[in-house]
């Protein structure tokens, strides 16, 4: 009997449906408690498998796989500037980012380099996006252990952010704005200095979390000695990004392996913390985002003068090769492996993203802690769905 | 890469004076013990570079003795080696230990095959017969099977990173686990299995991780077709219009 593809497609449609509803979890002893896929805790649609002896989590077992796109299967059959297009929505709340490696290590393979004008406001729009992101995550930590203002606070003031992207982009939280060889467009007249503004407002709204949400006696209560992760135990698992500086490990893509963005022309730091515990997770992250705005201000003076646009063919043919390019996004490295055999298309892209390596750690990290304090570390190791399914 | 304007550099290197002068008096404004480490000075070019992969080649090479085939350096993009995957496990270990490579960056695999079906960038739709697909070619490092393994080291005292390739047998690609030597392989392992069909010895938890559990086929091998490419005609085919005055 042959199937056409269409009975295919439906028949694996239909698998698919089915598995979720008939997935079992092993109940020996002790009680299965659900979290998702729908919860509000989950950036998206990741189930929680925790077996529990009495407040006590034995096993804690994470589900993914609701929003699986297959990213890497479809990058194959799209050309290089396609593929941007594409790589927006893994990342979706500092999209911005996730072009940059991608098109970096395009970049690398064709021995072509943006001009300075370009790197210096890729590196920009870089750094927004952070800020983008991670100021929800301040406001959305607060609310997960049970704070709602924090959150209303992180909405109105990532929206000065987002309203910057846009004006550039013409995108909020898609972009697509960067090509290879440099951006698709000038910034358009007026913009640094309403970005000075906006940088100024972030600042105020990060000295309000500091106040409102790191000073709090009950967030500190709620995430001090909260999820303790030891240094070689998060380098093991690969967490990366401010989930591996909070362990107390200095180590930041950005200064480490510079790679086509201008970090290097800056005064900036790297903030780290020994504690490796949910508070020190958080703390490490508003940080960064005031380190940001100083990176941001910093460059918004010095942008230099000329095109943003290398020559590069009408055609886009990358020679054939291998690169991996990472860099340092808001949620940790996020790299591409990109296999090239000179051709429109990329033999094979490997995306390394930072969401599925922080989150792996779930099961060690869960084993043995209360309830209550599941949210308060998973809500301090920072995931997005859509980075974790690809 | 133009020249950055003198008075740019001046600018920073005040800047930079300045913060550290402040830096020295003040502690960090949150008190809850954090450090800051001040940023280096700019990155090293690319000679520098190249000879760290050579001096890492060399200790590596004596690590790994006879378990290393193959290996290959692109002057300041890395540096990538081919080792035995039947000791698989030894070889990665030795890796980590030689160059205190002690950061899992990632795994996975690859399918050298070319895809058996068009695919070219002028056709709306791909061909739904199977041709005979052409000859393989290996990347960096070259190979000998269809299926490689790839992993992806780090070492944070080194500021390097090191690609290490393994082939696989074609008819029944399997290998050791890693979880022993690195925990977070587990996940990376999963995933490799079900979208290539690699299968780990000693994996303590084989389950698809994305796919649902019955799903059949690993798709992607280059050999799983592409069903959305067939069903309908695909929009982005690429197609350049001439400019006036251009001639290619």
């Amino acid at each position: 009997m042959t199937l056409t593809e269409r009975e295919q497609l439906a028949y694996i449609s239909g698998q698919a449906a089915d598995a979720r509803v008939n997935l079992e979890v092993e109940t020996e002893d002790g009680m299965v408690l659900n979290m998702g896929p729908q919860h509000p805790a989950t950036h998206g649609t990741l189930r929680l498998v925790a077996k529990l002896d009495g407040e006590q989590v034995i096993k804690a077992e994470p589900i993914m796989g609701y929003m699986h796109r297959g990213y890497e299967k479809l990058a194959e059959v799209r050309t290089y500037p396609q593929v941007t297009t594409l790589i927006n929505r893994i990342d979706w709340l500092g999209s911005f980012a996730n072009e940059v490696p991608f098109i970096l290590a395009a970049e690398q393979l064709m021995e072509v380099e943006a001009p300075p004008r370009a790197q210096w406001i890729r590196t920009i729009l870089f750094e927004l996006s952070r800020i983008a992101n991670i100021s929800l995550y301040l406001g959305d930590m607060a609310v997960q252990i049970g704070a709602t203002t924090p959150v209303f606070f992180a909405f109105r003031d990532r929206e000065h952010v987002l309203n910057q992207i846009e004006r550039v982009t013409g995108g909020r939280f898609h972009p697509n704005f960067d090509r290879i060889g440099g951006l698709k467009d000038d910034l358009p007249k007026g913009w640094i200095e309403e970005t000075k503004g906006a940088i100024k407002k972030l600042r105020t709204f990060c000295d309000e979390m500091d106040d409102l949400v790191a000073g709090n006696e009950i967030f500190q209560a709620r995430t001090r000695g909260i999820g303790v992760i030891p240094a070689d135990i998060a380098m093991s698992y690969g967490l990366s990004g401010a989930n591996l500086r909070g362990s107390g490990v200095d180590w930041d893509l950005r200064r480490d392996q510079p790679c086509g963005l201008v970090y290097d022309k800056v005064d900036w730091k790297v903030w780290t913390h020994p504690d490796g515990d949910s508070y020190s997770r958080f703390w490490v992250r508003l940080q960064e985002t005031r380190e940001a705005c100083n990176i941001v201000e910093q460059l918004l003076d010095n942008v230099p003068a000329g095109p943003v646009m290398a020559k590069v063919p009408r055609i886009i043919k990358v020679p054939a090769g291998e690169a991996y390019v990472a860099t340092e996004n808001p949620l940790g490295e996020m790299g591409y492996y990109i296999v090239s055999k000179g051709e429109l298309y990329p033999f094979r892209v490997k995306i390394r993203s930072a969401s599925f390596s922080n989150m792996s750690i779930a099961p060690w990290v869960l084993k043995g802690v209360f309830v209550p304090d599941i949210i308060a570390i998973l809500g301090s190791l920072y995931f997005i769905l859509g980075d974790i399914d690809r | 890469m133009t020249e950055i304007p003198e008075y740019l550099l001046k600018k920073a290197a005040e800047a930079r004076a300045k913060r550290e002068a402040a830096a020295g008096a003040g502690a960090p404004s949150s008190a809850s013990g954090g450090t800051a480490t001040s940023v280096a000075e700019p990155e090293e070019d690319l000679a520098e570079t190249d000879e760290q992969a050579e001096e890492a080649l060399a200790q590596l090479t004596e690590a790994l003795g006879d378990m290393l085939l193959a290996s290959h350096i692109e002057p300041g993009r890395g540096l990538w080696i081919r080792v035995d995957a039947a000791r698989w496990v030894d070889a990665v270990t030795a890796v980590r230990d030689a160059l205190d490579a002690f950061f899992f960056d990632w795994l996975s695999a690859i399918d050298w095959m070319p895809s058996p079906y068009g695919r070219e960038h002028d056709t709306e739709q791909d061909e739904t017969e199977a041709k005979d697909p052409e000859p393989m070619e290996w990347g960096y490092t070259g190979g000998e099977t269809r299926f490689q393994l790839l992993c992806r080291l780090h070492s944070i005292t080194r500021h390097m990173g090191v690609l290490i390739k393994a082939d696989l047998a074609d008819a029944d690609p399997r290998c050791a686990t890693l979880v022993n030597v690195f925990p977070g392989a587990n996940w990376h392992e999963r995933e490799a299995m079900e979208m290539f069909g690699i299968a780990f010895d000693g994996h303590p938890d084989v389950r698809n991780i994305y796919l649902p559990g019955e799903f059949e086929g690993h798709p992607l091998r280059k050999d799983y077709p592409l069903l959305a490419r067939r069903m309908k005609p695909w929009p982005g085919i690429v197609d350049v219009e001439l400019m006036p005055g251009e001639d290619t």
